[in-house]
């Protein structure tokens, strides 16, 4: 569409902006201001410099924090996205299941997130839990209190049963924009599915993919309130996330200096690659 | 979109994918009415598929104790507070991103959405001195203008992605017909993008329900949401299984009403209207 210039459309802009300000600008400029200052209590603060950062930065536990992260992050898109691409191929077209395949799959959508983690806390547990319970009597020895490599499992699959959805969804909004036309034309041209697929499909999802995986990727970066439920971060520090480190950092232990410091980094990590992705996303929209 | 468009099914055992995905999602709920449905005997003693002896204790329970039924109300409140807040101040700044350039529009725009991908964690502790400042700490509106960090930028997103589709000749022909631009706007457009304004107002609601971290940090015991209430009873010795559960399928229920409500619009409204 052709937009007009128009300065004036900064007023209608206004209330959000407003609105933006005290919600983020004013709490991020708080969050600098702690990260280059030291305080012994009292508030008294004193100029700290780049003290905290150079102290964040040189932490192994840090790296191994972020390190978390983006594989966490890589495991959840190279999972979530293939399969939220096959299953919406595979929903039902017409009828009544179309409905009610999309209530049943927004649901865990819609599950406040630590009862997310409370759900696959109690589903998990091999006394009482269906998944622990039916693991052991296949005699796997599965604990995800105990075992690493099993809380990972565990939070893997909670996290693909929490938001593959998504995924299904922005899929499937994109299939049905696709006119009929296209899928005759294709059976004229005795085109294979593959092709279909290939060559219609997925060049219309394209869009709604790349708006998939910018949530899918926001959301698992900062993940907290799920793994923090189930496992604690733990066993050990093996499922300890930046934003679990950082939580623990600011307020079970206050140290706001660190924290700041930390939050800092954090944040313009996430603010780099969404600069990437956004880029990506608009330059696609300029080619149509 | 809902016109009368098809895609091929994959193949005749398509079905079979939809039904074991949505088998796989139903398990842990299910497990989860399950639990509160029984004893908390029942649940640590012996293993069962489904409750022997089922009883509504847990669920009475959480229905007569105001410590608990407040949770619910209090959730209730900054939820639909912070969803008017943000669809009402997004109208107008996502008409602006719709229908006009203007100084900076870009850079505003990436800005806000950077709201959206701050994470929760880094303004937990700023938030809390800021609304102490305020004298805000444990009010509604406290939480509701703290998650208005996330759904503004997103119900400007949603918006503006379903206003860009009502052609723009629309709004020329009102302004020859001499509307104002707020009659204009009231009278004719929000009608047509009446089911934008409801999916934005659903991810609004939503995102707001279901986040934790920001609505536990602000309050402590009059605005207290249901979901800052289970984790108190999580730790605590001796744990009640069975009011847990029932106090976490009740989280449920809100969501699946509303689900039920925008279920035609929500693939659309997924895709942030850019379909």
């Amino acid at each position: 569409m052709q937009k007009t210039w128009n300065n004036k459309a900064w007023f209608l802009v206004l209330p959000v902006l407003v609105l933006v300000a005290f919600s983020a600008v004013i709490p991020l400029m708080t969050v600098v201001n702690y990260s280059v200052q030291d305080t012994f209590g009292n508030n008294e603060f004193f100029w700290a410099g780049t003290d905290w950062f150079e102290e964040i930065l040189h932490s192994a536990r840090f790296w191994e924090a972020l390190q978390r992260n983006l594989f966490f992050s890589f495991i959840i898109l190279a999972l979530q996205i293939p399969l939220g691409i096959f299953i919406a191929l595979n929903m039902p077209k017409s009828g009544i299941g179309v409905p009610v395949c999309l209530v049943l799959m927004a649901l865990p959508l819609l599950i406040p997130w630590n009862v997310v983690g409370t759900i696959w806390q109690v589903f998990g547990r091999v006394d009482i839990g269906l998944l622990g319970y039916t693991l052991r009597a296949l005699g796997v020895d599965y604990n995800y209190v105990r075992d690493p490599v099993d809380a990972w499992i565990t939070i893997i699959v909670m996290d693909v049963w929490h938001w593959t959805s998504l995924v299904v969804l922005l899929c499937y909004a994109g299939l049905v924009s696709i006119p009929d036309a296209y899928y005759q034309a294709a059976k004229i041209d005795g085109a294979s599915r593959w092709s279909v697929f290939r060559y219609i499909q997925l060049p219309k999802m394209k869009r709604v993919l790349l708006i998939a995986v910018l949530l899918r990727f926001m959301d698992s970066f900062m993940i907290y309130t799920e793994p923090f439920v189930v496992t604690g971060g733990g066993p050990g520090n093996s499922t300890t996330f930046l934003s679990i480190d950082l939580v623990k950092m600011a307020v079970g232990q206050f140290d706001l200096g660190p924290a700041a410091a930390m939050s800092i980094i954090y944040f313009l990590i996430i603010l780099l690659l969404s600069w990437v992705f956004y880029t990506v996303m608009t330059s696609s929209d300029a080619n149509g | 979109m809902a016109e009368t468009t098809k895609f091929k099914p994959a193949g005749n055992l398509s079905w079979l994918v939809s039904t074991l995905y949505i088998v796989f999602l139903l398990l842990p709920i299910y497990w989860l009415i399950n639990m509160s449905f029984k004893e908390n005997a029942e649940i640590t003693g012996a293993f069962s598929l489904w409750p022997q002896n089922p009883t509504l204790r847990n669920y009475s329970v959480i229905f007569t104790d105001p410590s608990w039924y407040n949770g619910y109300i209090n959730s209730i409140i900054y939820v639909v507070l912070n969803t008017i807040i943000s669809v009402l101040a997004a109208l107008p700044a996502a008409y602006a991103f719709s229908r006009y350039r203007f100084l900076g529009d870009k850079h505003l725009f990436f800005w806000l959405l950077t709201n959206r991908m701050a994470p929760p964690a880094v303004f937990a502790l700023p938030f809390f001195q800021l609304y102490s400042a305020f004298g805000l700490i444990d009010t509604h509106i406290a939480v509701a203008l703290a998650h208005c960090l996330f759904n503004v930028p997103l119900a400007v997103w949603i918006l503006e992605g379903f206003m860009s589709g009502v052609p723009k000749e629309i709004d020329e022909t009102a302004y020859i017909d001499g509307y104002s631009f707020p009659r204009f706007f009231v009278k004719i457009f929000m009608p047509l993008i009446a089911s934008g304004i409801g999916v934005a107002a659903f991810f609004c609601f939503m995102f707001s329900w279901v986040e934790l971290l920001l609505a536990r940090t602000l309050t402590t015991t009059a605005a207290k949401p249901i979901s800052a209430i289970m984790t108190r009873t999580v730790s605590a010795a001796g744990m009640d299984w069975g009011v847990l559960a029932a106090a976490g399928v009740l989280t449920i229920v809100p969501g699946a009403l509303v689900i039920y409500f925008v279920r035609n619009y929500i693939a659309k409204g997924f895709a942030l209207g850019r379909v």
